[in-house]
């Protein structure tokens, strides 16, 4: 009963469309070059994409940003002198950038969270970003609801949440494991080990079945969730990712040195240089094909359909089947107009 | 190494990137979405009984959709609606075709177009109404809007026929429209030209929008532009193959010659197809959902009282106005019981006074009744009295009578004395 639903006019007599045939085909139609026409479209209005990323100063975020993108997209805080503040609270920044690759324009947000995990006491620093995920939710709710809307709905929705976890090598800290179980089900968590070149192989191998386990046994469904598999391909190809490579150990890095002739980027140290895009010396590589190559339009996806559609399943019933008010909300009334 | 960012006009910072990134497979990813989920189309085909709308429809999807011809005689136009899944490579299309039966051949056409036009806003509203509910499911819904309307103008030659400047005119703001002039091989070239000159000048001195190929975008624009030029395309349609050369064409035999469907110089049938499928399919699907749909959901809320902006021109959040609507109805709905329960009241005591009245008459009658008796009792109690009296001296007078009759049988002498003595006393 608590659906909005307009007064019904009278429905005219429709027949019954019978189950569909199907039909074979005696010649060439053409009908595959609609994989063309949206293609073209696509390209022609460009991409949006959020990406928010959350984690204790000092875990190389902003760097790690600037790798992925291949750009300087985050300016690199560089520590904080003794006389500047340290901010009280978790503080929001979104900053947007327009890149353009192979004939396709990406706008591209990062949302940085500088002070989280930073105070003495952290008790519910997630709030803030909470809140952020939910505004920008509502934002777009109201847009939604206009009676004259615009053609494209500027998309400000976070799409991606980096967390970086501390390479302990021991387990997920509390503050980890109580942001990822209050945010996994506002936005699609992807965990990331930061600074992964301070573990060996061995460690990092058991580091990450430890933190695989202690997110399984919370409960904290991080993106990819299994919830959300279409069909046995996803299935499979995520089952890979979700119990072998997740969560990505990482290094970042915006430097070039000279390595067997090649210029790769990497961090140097007296014992070696660190390839960032090697598969053998760190998962960089991997994270960035899995959030970039294949995963991005989904990322977006599972936003849209789910996350969002979540939001405003509740807000809408909060209100008892109005769409959201600016004021004080009204009494919890199961009607409908 | 990475440029700075020069900031452009909306704030936003423009990067050059000193790598490859990969962000251009983004294309791919969405079409391999859109592949696992399948294509959506739906076509609506106007045109008369016999206009050749199932044969077009066959020709233009190398199918035999169905192959019963329909009657003249409909009492009244109706839709019929037919669904089908093609596979091409590896896309899957869900082709809805929906034709009018019946449009045209009643005397009274007053209503043909009505149908139409109920049908392609029952698909809005049903659009609409998903897209309203608080649970729904979007992008698992199978779009029934109504893409492209193939509208099949008879081939007379001289002009457009009253009923299709009314219908086109309906339905120019509610579907993308391609007139198309069927049976076009009934038609000289010259005759040709002159007729769609004709027909494009009627469209346009009558206000009435048909789709034109979008030109914005410098891949598509020229062939385009060139396109725009042809409507209305002058269509043949068959299903049946004639051997022309060596190879095997859609075409159809006269004793004069073959008019072959897929040549270009006898028909516009391949223009048809390329505009309608490979060209453009996306972009009519677009222009159904952001502009025809837009509005009709426009209309159709602020027909339900929902306003942007309120008298004042002050911009009114839907949730302020949805919020008056529903106050407003809470009040009708509470004044409306109110109203209920006062007749209510009134009627149960009408009611009341009616029964009250009629027992009072019913006591009144009663009463009347009881004295009536009484009245007859105490004239019976009298009569009775009477009776009795005039029994009792009834029985005195036999008493007499009979003492009087026994009297004279007892002898005389001694009695002499008291003969007399009763003789005196019988005068006493």
């Amino acid at each position: 009963m608590s659906e909005l639903v307009p007064e019904s006019r009278q429905k005219p007599v429709v027949p019954m469309k019978p189950v569909g045939i199907n039909a074979n085909l005696l010649g060439y139609i053409g009908i595959d070059t609609i994989i063309e026409q949206m293609r073209k479209k696509t390209m022609k209005t460009g991409f949006d994409f959020n990406i928010m990323v959350v984690g204790q100063s000092g875990l190389g975020k902003s760097t790690l940003v600037n790798t992925l993108f291949k750009s300087q997209v985050s300016r690199k805080s560089s520590g904080w002198n003794r006389e500047e503040k340290i901010p009280k609270t978790v503080e929001i920044k979104a900053i947007g950038h327009v890149i353009e690759e192979g004939g396709v324009k990406m706008k591209l947000t990062v949302i940085d969270t500088p002070g989280f995990g930073d105070q003495i006491n952290n008790e519910n620093c997630w709030e803030p970003i909470e809140k952020y995920i939910n505004e920008q939710y509502e934002k777009f709710l109201k847009e939604e609801v206009n009676i004259a809307r615009k053609k494209r709905i500027p998309d400000t929705r976070v799409h991606c949440c980096l967390y970086f976890i501390s390479p302990t090598g021991h387990s997920l800290r509390p503050l980890d494991l109580e942001f990822m179980k209050h945010l996994s089900k506002v936005v699609n968590i992807i965990p990331v080990i930061a600074k992964a070149d301070t573990m060996t192989l061995e460690e990092k191998t058991e580091f990450k079945q430890r933190v695989r386990k202690e997110l399984e046994v919370n409960g904290i469904e991080f993106y990819p969730q299994k919830e959300f598999d279409e069909d046995l391909e996803d299935k499979t190809e995520n089952d890979k990712i979700r119990q072998e490579s997740m969560p990505f150990a990482v290094v970042g890095s915006d430097k070039e040195y000279q390595v067997n002739g090649k210029r790769v980027l990497g961090r140097k140290t007296p014992w070696g240089i660190i390839e960032v895009e090697n598969l053998t010396h760190c998962e960089f590589a991997l994270l960035r094909d899995f959030v970039i190559r294949t995963h991005l339009q989904d990322l977006k996806e599972v936003t849209h359909n789910i996350h969002y559609e979540t939001y405003r399943a509740k807000r809408l019933n909060d209100n008892g089947g109005l769409p959201p008010m600016t004021s004080e909300t009204e009494e919890n009334h199961e009607s409908n107009l | 190494m990475a440029g700075a960012g020069q900031p452009q006009k909306d704030g936003l910072r423009s990067l050059s990137l000193s790598g490859h990134v990969g962000f251009d497979t983004l294309p791919d990813q969405l079409v391999n979405k859109s592949i696992k989920q399948g294509f959506c189309f739906n076509i609506l085909c106007i045109g008369e009984t016999g206009s050749g709308k199932s044969t077009l429809i066959n020709s233009l999807f190398n199918t035999s959709f169905d192959d019963s011809m329909s009657t003249h005689f409909h009492p009244n136009v109706r839709l019929k609606a037919q669904r089908y899944e093609l596979h091409e490579s590896n896309v899957r299309l869900k082709l809805t075709v929906v034709s009018t039966v019946g449009f045209g051949d009643q005397i009274n056409k007053e209503d043909s177009y009505q149908p139409i036009v109920d049908y392609i806003d029952a698909q809005f509203e049903a659009y609409l109404q998903e897209e309203l509910k608080i649970k729904r499911s979007i992008f698992n819904y199978h779009d029934t809007r109504i893409h492209v309307c193939l509208y099949i103008i008879s081939p007379t030659g001289h002009s457009l026929k009253t009923l299709d400047l009314l219908t086109m005119k309906r339905l120019d703001s509610k579907v993308n429209i391609i007139p198309l002039i069927g049976k076009a091989d009934s038609i000289s070239k010259t005759e040709l030209q002159q007729f769609k000159r004709k027909l494009i000048s009627e469209l346009v001195s009558s206000g009435i929008h048909i789709y034109q190929f979008p030109t914005d975008d410098e891949v598509v624009s020229q062939i385009n532009t060139i396109m725009n030029g042809h409507l209305p395309f002058a269509v043949v349609g068959s299903t049946e193959v004639v051997k022309i050369g060596n190879k095997m064409v859609k075409a159809r035999q006269y004793p004069w010659g073959v008019v072959q469907v897929e040549n270009e110089n006898h028909c516009d049938f391949v223009k048809l197809r390329e505009m309608l499928i490979c060209t453009n399919m996306e972009d009519l699907i677009e222009q159904t959902h952001t502009r025809h749909y837009e509005l009709y959901r426009r209309c159709r809320l602020q027909e339900m009282g929902f306003r942007d902006t309120d008298h004042e021109n002050k911009p009114v959040s839907l949730q302020e106005a949805y919020e008056a609507k529903r106050r407003k109805f809470y009040l009708e709905l509470q004044r409306r019981e109110e109203e209920t329960r006062q007749k209510f009241v009134q009627r149960v005591k009408e009611k009341e006074a009616v029964l009250k009245e009629a027992e009072q008459r019913i006591q009144a009658k009663f009463e009347h009744l009881m004295l009536m008796h009484q009245e007859e009792k105490l004239k019976l109690e009298k009569k009775r009295k009477a009776l009795e009296e005039e029994i009792a001296l009834f029985n005195m007078k036999k008493a007499n009578a009979e003492l009087l009759q026994t009297q004279p049988m007892v002898s005389t002498p001694v009695s002499l004395k008291r003969d007399k003595d009763r003789k005196n006393s019988s005068f006493t």
